[in-house]
């Protein structure tokens, strides 16, 4: 399994579970989460520092260093391609030029739903000035196609609304976007427990982001163990290839000769 | 006429001290050295301007860092 690595923008990354860092109880939840989880991927958002307070506290950056995990700038709270595109390009200078992005930009504050006239705008735009763009988009499979032409690395349709928990409300949709993408597909936003993530796994997704499934688990650390059991399990059952479904399955493992009468 | 001088710093009025510079700035907030972006009226200041980059009054000035987020 050790050749079976995620491919993003030409980096190779051995763990296919991807996840955020926030709602934690504090830093120390959330490196001991991350640490548990193997993510060596992970989101962080871009916001005003706060000019009250003391500065000498350690900060996310040293309790998770850039040196040891990936980050992946988002734009949480954008509504509107301007929004995302210039939080994106603080994140660059913030990050010392480094271009692997989460774009989002959402459409609607009550489901954060992504509005994906103002996604394509914002990850032409984005394209174009060189970022690596990642993007949280619906699972429509002409949206996620128009998306991987502009050139986005990989494409992240969600499983259901986030933060909602739901798992994979249209695995059919999600089977056509992988069925057609030439670059990564990896479900982004309402995993909510272990099968969720195995499940994308199964329909043959290259990875899961997620984070409220770990971080509002009754036993973080622990949630944080299972999905990098339940990613790693439902990528080799997708690698294995399983048994077909039938409906009239009716075919017995045991020998249907020698029965005694 | 008004001799008070004021820019903004995140949404929020500040007193201007005159000459001063972004690296000033930062090193006033307790900031030199930690991994932050600076926007000066919509345009970001690159890292290597912080010290020739001056503020002046009436400047909006953005200072972001990277925060837990999903």
């Amino acid at each position: 399994m050790s050749n079976d690595k995620l491919i993003i923008a030409g980096q190779a990354y051995t763990s296919r579970l991807l996840v955020g860092t926030g709602k934690y109880r504090d830093f120390d939840e959330t490196k001991r989460a991350i640490d548990a989880s193997g993510a060596q991927i992970v989101t962080v958002a871009i916001r005003r520092m706060n000019i009250g307070q003391d500065p000498g506290q350690p900060s996310l950056l040293e309790v998770l260093p850039p040196s040891q995990y990936t980050y992946l700038p988002n734009t949480a709270m954008c509504y509107t391609a301007e929004d995302a595109v210039r939080t994106l390009r603080l994140a660059r200078e913030l990050l010392d030029g480094h271009d692997l992005v989460k774009l989002e930009v959402l459409g609607d504050p009550n489901t954060l739903f992504p509005h994906m006239p103002e996604t394509l705008k914002a990850a032409e735009i984005l394209v174009r000035d060189g970022f690596k763009v990642m993007v949280y988009c619906s699972d429509d499979p002409i949206q996620a196609k128009l998306l991987e032409e502009i050139g986005c690395v990989a494409v992240m349709p969600l499983a259901s609304l986030i933060g909602s928990g739901m798992g994979i409300l249209n695995p059919w949709n999600l089977k056509l976007i992988i069925d057609n993408a030439k670059v990564p597909v990896l479900v982004d936003a309402g995993v909510g427990t272990a099968s969720d993530a195995a499940i994308a796994m199964e329909l043959g997704c290259d990875g899961v982001l997620m984070n409220t499934a770990i971080a509002l688990a009754r036993d973080p650390l622990m949630m944080a163990g299972a999905m990098k059991k339940a990613v790693e399990a439902g990528r080799e059952a997708w690698l294995a290839g399983r048994m077909p479904k039938k409906l009239y399955a009716a075919s017995p493992s045991s020998p249907t000769t020698g029965l005694i009468s | 006429m008004s001799t008070t001088r004021e820019f903004i710093l995140n949404g929020q009025a500040r007193r201007l001290d005159a000459g001063i510079c972004v690296a000033r700035l930062l090193e006033e907030l307790g900031y030199a050295g930690k991994r932050v972006a600076v926007e000066k009226n919509g345009e970001i200041v690159p890292k290597s301007r912080h010290a020739a980059t001056l503020i002046e009054a009436g400047n909006r000035i953005e200072i972001v860092v990277a925060v837990g987020g999903g």
